[in-house]
C-alpha cells in the first residue's frame, strides 16, 4: 500500500515517509480498527489518513468524520495540525471543535450545518446526541475517530461514549471506527470494549533509557513531593532541552514549582500545570510550551495525554509511580521521536519509595504492565443515556435495547437490567409506586417520551460520568479572573488571613463572595497546602507483589541505596520488619490520637475493607475511631484510645461478624452513592440559577442515601452502588484469606511513629468513622469553645420537666 | 437523656437532637420546616424523582417526638408542607399518620412562605411564634432559615439562640440549609449559641468572638 498522489507528494513536501502502521491503517479502511502505537508514533495523523484519502478524491456533503478526545486542550491542537494538510492539499471543508468552551453562536451553526471534520469529548458528542437534530446531523457520517482510547476505557467516560458510538452507527449504518492507544496490557479486552476491532500494532521503537535520578540529598524519612531533590531536579533541567516534571498530586506539584523556582538561579523558564488552575492559565502554560519559550513544565497527570511536544527529551517522575502502565506511558512523553528511546529520570519522595521505585524500574526493564480490569455495563451511565436520547425525541424501548447491546461494555446486558433502567427513568423506580402522575418519561404508543419537554434543560445541564468534589473558584481581591479552584472541603477548614498555595503563588484568604473565595498575593508567608483530594491512585498488585518481595527478601537489598537499608535497619531498631506469614502490627501515640498501623501488603482494596471492619470493631470496643487510610502495603487506623490487643482485633470470626451491614452504612459506600445518584440523574449537581444565588438548593445525598437503605434498600441505585463500593472493596474471602496466610499476629508497641508507619501518616484519601469518637471530639470542641467564650456549661434542667411523662 | 437547657427571653427550653424544640412551662413541642411531599412537588415539576419515603420519615420521627413528650400542643413553625398541593397529594399511609398526629396531639399550623394558608403568627407567654424571624419584633420562636453549622469537620443541623430570636433547625428529612454565620441569620443573632443536633444536642457559641469559617459544602 502507497499513499494517494497528491497525500504522497505532500509526505514528500514534508520530508516525511509514512510509518508502516499509517500505510497499514490506510489498507484497512472499511473495517474497524485499533491502533496501539507508543507515543510519538504518529497516531492520530494515521487515524486521519483514511478521511484525508477519501476527502482528497472528492468533496463530502456533511460530516465525513468525528473525531473524539478524552481533552479539550487535544481537540484545539488537532484543529490546528490538520489545518495545515488541509490547506496545502487545497481541500474545501470545514474542521471545527466542539467542547464546553465553543462559543454559543458556533455551537448552534454546527448544529444546523455540521463542519466536514468535528473534534470534541465524549460529553460534548452526548450532548449533541440528545438534540432533535441528531439524525440530520450525523445521517452522512462515515468514520468516527477515537483518539487515547486506552485512557478513555478506564472510566465511565468511556462507557458513555460507546453508547453514544452505538446511537451513531443507528444513525450512520456503514460508520468505521478506528481506536487508537497508547502502548497497553492486553489489547484484545480494548478491543472488545470498542465493540469488536482489527488489532493493529506500530512497531514498539527502542527500549527507553530510565533510571533514578541521582541525588545529592538521601530521601526524607517520610513526605511526599520530593523538595530535597529540587536542585538535582534543576541541574537535570539546565542539561535537557525541555523537561516535564510529573508530580503525583496537584498540591505536590504547587509545593514542588515552588520549590524549583527557589532554586531556578538562572531564571530558567519553567511552568506549571494543573487541573485545578483556571483554564485561562493552563492554556497560556501550554502556549508558552507549544511556542518553544519553556525549559520545563511541572505539572500531573493533566498532561499525561496528548498534546505531541516534539520537543520534550526529558522526563523525570517525582514521588512512586502508583502503576507501572501509566509511568511507561509517562516515560513516552519524551521524545517524541520514533526511533530514539525515551529518557526518564525518577525522584522517590520518600524512604519507602525508594523500595517501590526500585520495584518499579525493575518491572519497566522486565517489559511487565499492568492493568486492572474494570466491571462492564455500569448502570448509573446506562441510565442517563436513556434520559438523554429520551431528550432527542420518542424512543422504541426494543430498538434501543438492541443498539445498546452493540455497545461494546453492555454487548452481554441482560433485557432485565435494561427495563430497570427504564423503569428508573420513568417513575424514579421505588416500591412505593408514588408518581403514576409524575412520571419522568411516558410510554405513548409504545414509545417513551418526556412527560414534560422542558425537563430536558435540566438533563442536559447535568451530562456526563466526571463526579468530582465540589469546588470554588478562586480570585484576587478586586481581579476579575479565576486563579483557579480549590475543594469545598479544604475551603471550609480555611479561615480569613490563613494562606494556601495555588498556582505557583502564596495567597491570604480573605472572604467568600458570592461562591468566589478571594484572596490576595502573599509571597512571603508559609503556606497552608491547598488539599485537592482528587482521585487515589491505588499501585496495581503486581507492583505490590513486587515490593513486599523486596522487602522480605533482605538478599535482594543489594539493589537499594545504602540510606535505605539503614532506613530498614532503624525500622528493626525502633519496630520490627515485616515477615512472611505474620502480620506485623504497630501500635504508637503522636499528638493526642493513638495509631495502628497493620502490614498487610495485600493492596488497597483489601486494606479498605480490612479497614471498615477493624474500625467497627474498634467503635464496638468504645476505643472511638476516627479514621483510617491504606496503601498498597499497609492499613492506619487512629483513634481516641489505643488498640491493646491487635491479635483479637484481627481474629477472623469477630471480623465477619456484621461484616454486610457495616458495608451498608460506611461512608465508602455514601461517597460511591453519591457519584452513582449523580450520573444516573437523580441528584443535580447544575441548577438553574444556582451558581448566581450561591443558596444552597440541594440537600446532602446522605440522607436520600439513608431514606433508601432504610425504605428501598434494594432499589436499582443502591444494587449498583454496592456493585461500586465493591470495586474499591474485597470480598470478605480475601481478608479471610490474607489472615490465614499470616498466622501470627505480630504486636510491636513502639515508643513514637515508626520509619515504615511515617509516610502513611501523609497518605491522601482518608476515610472518616463517623461514629462515637467523632461525637466526643465534636462535644470536646464544644465545651472548649464555650469556656473560651466565657460561657458556662448550660444549666439542668429541672428534672420533673425534662422527664418522659404521661398524661395522667 | 441528651436534650440541651437553652434559656431565652426568661424561660427555660429544651433544645432536643431532633431539632424539636420542648417548652416545659407550656408543654408545648415545637418543630420547624417539616417539607412534606417535597419529593413530589419535585416530580411534578419535572425535577428528579427522589425516593418518595421522605414525608414517612419526617412524620415518624415526629410521632417518635411527641410520645416521648407527650405535649399539650404540638406548633409547627410553617412549611409544613412543601406546598399546597402536597399536602393533597398525601398518599394514603402518609395521610393516615398526618391524621393521627393531628388527633391525637392538639395541633396549631403557622402558615410559612411555601404554605401560606395557617395562621399566620401565635403567641404564647409572651413570645411570639412565626416562620421568619421578624428584626426589632422579638422575642420570637421562628424557623425558615435551617441553620447548620460545621464543628471538629462535622456538619449538622442547628439550633440559633439569640437575644431576641430563637431560630429551630429544619425537620424535614430532605431539606438543604443555610450556615449558622450566613449574614442573613447573623443580622438577627449576632451573638448567641447554637446547638447542634445529632446524636446528643450539644451547645456552641456563634458570632463575635468566634473567628467565622469559610462556609464549605456538607450535610
Amino acid at each position: 500500500m502507497t499513499l494517494p498522489d497528491p497525500l504522497a507528494r505532500w509526505f514528500a513536501a514534508q520530508g516525511w515517509s509514512p510509518h508502516p502502521h499509517q500505510l497499514a491503517l490506510l489498507e484497512a479502511r472499511d473495517a474497524d480498527t485499533l491502533l496501539i502505537a507508543p507515543t510519538g508514533g504518529g497516531k492520530t495523523l494515521a487515524g486521519f489518513l483514511p478521511t484525508l484519502a477519501d476527502l482528497v478524491a472528492g468533496p463530502h456533503p456533511g460530516m465525513h468524520t468525528l473525531y473524539v478526545s478524552p481533552l479539550k486542550a487535544l481537540t484545539h491542537d488537532i484543529a490546528r495540525n490538520l489545518a495545515r494538510p488541509v490547506a496545502d492539499l487545497g481541500l474545501d471543508l470545514r474542521i471545527e471543535d466542539r467542547t464546553g468552551d465553543t462559543r454559543p453562536a458556533q455551537r448552534a451553526r454546527q448544529r444546523v450545518d455540521p463542519p466536514q471534520i468535528l473534534l470534541t469529548t465524549p460529553e460534548s458528542l452526548a450532548l449533541l446526541l440528545s438534540y432533535e437534530e441528531a439524525p440530520r446531523i450525523f445521517a452522512g457520517l462515515k468514520r468516527v475517530i477515537i483518539d487515547e482510547i486506552h485512557a478513555l476505557a478506564e472510566s465511565k467516560r468511556g462507557d458513555q461514549l460507546m453508547l453514544g458510538v452505538a446511537r451513531l452507527q443507528t444513525l450512520a449504518p456503514g460508520l468505521v471506527r478506528t481506536g487508537l492507544s497508547a502502548t497497553i496490557e492486553y489489547p484484545p479486552a480494548l478491543a472488545r470494549f470498542m465493540g469488536g476491532a482489527r488489532v493493529l500494532h506500530a512497531d514498539p521503537g527502542p527500549a527507553p533509557d530510565v533510571a533514578m535520578l541521582a541525588t545529592t540529598d538521601p530521601p526524607p524519612w517520610a513526605g511526599g513531593g520530593g523538595r530535597y531533590a529540587a536542585r538535582d531536579v534543576m541541574a537535570a533541567i539546565r542539561a535537557a532541552r525541555l523537561t516535564l516534571v510529573f508530580l503525583n498530586t496537584r498540591a505536590q506539584a504547587e509545593l514542588f514549582f515552588q520549590a524549583l523556582w527557589a532554586v531556578n538561579d538562572d531564571t530558567l523558564p519553567i511552568g506549571l500545570h494543573h487541573g485545578s488552575l483556571s483554564r485561562e492559565a493552563r492554556a497560556r502554560a501550554e502556549a508558552a510550551m507549544a511556542a518553544g519559550e519553556l525549559r520545563a513544565m511541572v505539572c500531573t497527570g493533566s498532561l499525561d495525554l496528548g498534546i505531541d511536544w516534539g520537543d520534550v527529551d526529558l522526563v523525570i517522575q517525582v514521588g512512586a509511580p502508583r502503576n507501572i502502565k501509566r509511568l511507561v506511558q509517562r516515560i513516552g512523553r519524551a521524545n517524541h521521536r520514533y526511533d530514539t528511546p525515551s529518557r526518564a529520570r525518577i525522584v522517590p519522595a520518600n524512604r519507602f519509595e525508594v523500595i517501590e521505585c526500585t520495584a518499579a524500574l525493575q518491572a519497566v526493564r522486565d517489559g511487565a504492565l499492568d492493568g486492572s480490569p474494570r466491571a462492564d455495563a455500569p448502570l448509573d451511565v446506562l441510565c442517563q443515556h436513556i434520559l438523554l436520547t429520551a431528550c432527542a425525541g420518542p424512543f422504541d424501548p426494543d430498538a434501543l435495547y438492541a443498539e445498546v447491546t452493540r455497545a461494546g461494555p453492555y454487548a452481554a446486558l441482560p433485557r432485565a437490567a435494561f427495563d430497570d433502567c427504564v423503569d428508573f427513568c420513568a417513575t424514579g423506580g421505588y416500591a412505593l409506586r408514588a408518581y403514576d402522575r409524575w412520571q419522568r418519561l411516558m410510554q405513548v404508543g409504545g414509545h417513551w417520551r418526556l412527560r414534560d419537554p422542558r425537563a430536558a434543560r435540566l438533563i442536559r445541564m447535568n451530562i456526563g460520568t466526571i463526579t468530582d468534589p465540589e469546588t470554588l473558584k478562586v480570585r484576587r481581591r478586586g481581579n476579575r479572573a479565576p486563579l483557579g479552584e480549590i475543594e469545598e472541603a479544604f475551603a471550609a477548614s480555611l479561615t480569613p488571613g490563613e494562606t494556601f498555595l495555588i498556582g505557583g503563588q502564596t495567597v491570604r484568604y480573605d472572604r467568600l463572595r458570592e461562591m468566589v473565595g478571594e484572596v490576595t498575593p502573599q509571597p512571603a508567608r508559609e503556606p497552608k497546602i491547598a488539599v485537592f483530594n482528587g482521585l487515589k491512585m491505588a499501585s496495581t498488585l503486581q507492583l505490590s507483589d513486587r515490593v513486599e518481595a523486596l522487602l522480605a527478601d533482605p538478599g535482594a537489598w543489594a539493589a537499594l541505596p545504602p540510606d535505605i537499608r539503614d532506613w530498614l535497619g532503624l525500622q528493626r531498631a525502633i519496630s520490627r520488619l515485616p515477615e512472611p506469614g505474620a502480620l506485623l502490627a504497630e501500635t504508637f501515640a503522636r499528638a493526642g490520637r493513638w495509631y495502628l498501623c497493620v502490614y498487610g501488603f495485600a493492596g488497597l482494596n483489601a486494606h479498605q475493607t480490612l479497614g471498615l471492619l477493624l474500625t467497627r470493631r474498634m467503635e464496638d470496643a468504645g476505643l472511638g475511631p476516627l479514621g483510617f487510610v491504606c496503601t498498597d502495603s499497609a492499613l492506619l487506623v487512629w483513634s481516641l484510645d489505643p488498640v491493646a490487643d491487635p491479635a483479637t482485633l484481627l481474629a477472623a470470626d469477630t471480623l465477619r461478624a456484621g461484616f454486610d451491614e457495616w458495608l451498608a452504612e460506611n461512608a465508602v459506600m455514601k461517597r460511591s452513592f453519591r457519584a452513582v445518584a449523580q450520573v444516573a440523574g437523580l441528584l443535580q449537581r447544575n441548577l438553574p440559577g444556582q451558581r448566581k444565588s450561591g443558596k444552597q438548593a440541594t440537600f446532602s445525598s446522605d440522607i436520600v442515601y439513608d431514606t433508601l437503605r432504610r425504605f428501598d434498600p434494594d432499589h436499582l441505585l443502591m444494587r449498583v452502588t454496592r456493585t461500586e463500593a465493591q470495586r474499591g472493596l474485597v470480598d470478605f474471602g480475601r481478608i479471610e484469606a490474607m489472615l490465614r496466610d499470616r498466622p501470627r499476629v505480630l504486636h510491636a508497641r513502639a515508643r513514637h511513629v515508626t520509619p515504615l508507619a511515617a509516610p502513611l501518616l501523609l497518605e491522601a484519601g482518608r476515610i472518616p468513622v463517623r461514629g462515637q469518637g467523632h461525637e466526643r471530639l465534636v462535644e470536646e470542641e464544644a465545651a472548649r469553645l464555650m469556656a473560651e467564650a466565657g460561657l458556662a456549661p448550660p444549666e439542668t434542667l429541672p428534672p420533673d420537666e425534662n422527664r418522659v411523662t404521661k398524661r395522667a | 437523656m441528651s436534650a440541651c437547657p437553652v434559656r431565652f427571653a426568661g424561660h427555660i427550653f429544651a433544645a432536643r437532637p431532633s431539632g424539636a424544640l420542648w417548652w416545659p412551662a407550656e408543654r408545648a413541642l415545637i418543630v420547624a420546616d417539616l417539607h412534606l411531599g417535597k419529593s413530589e412537588r419535585m416530580a411534578r415539576r419535572g425535577g428528579a424523582l427522589l425516593p418518595p419515603f421522605e414525608t414517612r420519615d419526617t412524620l415518624s420521627r415526629l410521632m417518635a417526638e411527641a410520645r416521648a413528650t407527650d405535649p399539650a400542643r404540638l406548633l409547627l413553625l410553617g412549611d409544613t408542607f412543601d406546598d399546597t398541593a402536597a399536602a393533597a397529594a398525601l398518599p394514603p399511609q402518609d395521610r393516615a399518620l398526618w391524621d393521627t398526629l393531628r388527633r391525637t396531639w392538639h395541633c396549631a399550623e403557622i402558615a410559612g412562605n411555601h404554605d401560606p394558608t395557617g395562621a399566620p403568627e401565635l403567641s404564647l407567654a409572651g413570645i411570639a411564634l412565626r416562620h421568619i424571624a421578624e428584626a426589632g419584633q422579638g422575642p420570637d420562636i421562628s424557623g425558615h432559615y435551617h441553620p447548620k453549622l460545621r464543628l471538629a469537620g462535622v456538619a449538622r443541623r442547628a439550633f440559633v439562640v439569640g437575644q431576641a430570636h430563637l431560630i429551630l433547625p429544619a425537620f424535614g428529612a430532605y431539606t438543604g440549609g443555610l450556615w449558622a454565620d450566613d449574614p442573613a441569620i447573623a443580622a438577627l443573632v449576632p451573638r448567641g449559641i447554637a446547638v447542634l443536633t445529632g446524636p446528643r444536642a450539644v451547645p456552641v457559641p456563634i458570632g463575635a468572638g468566634r473567628r467565622a469559617p469559610l462556609r464549605g459544602a456538607g450535610g
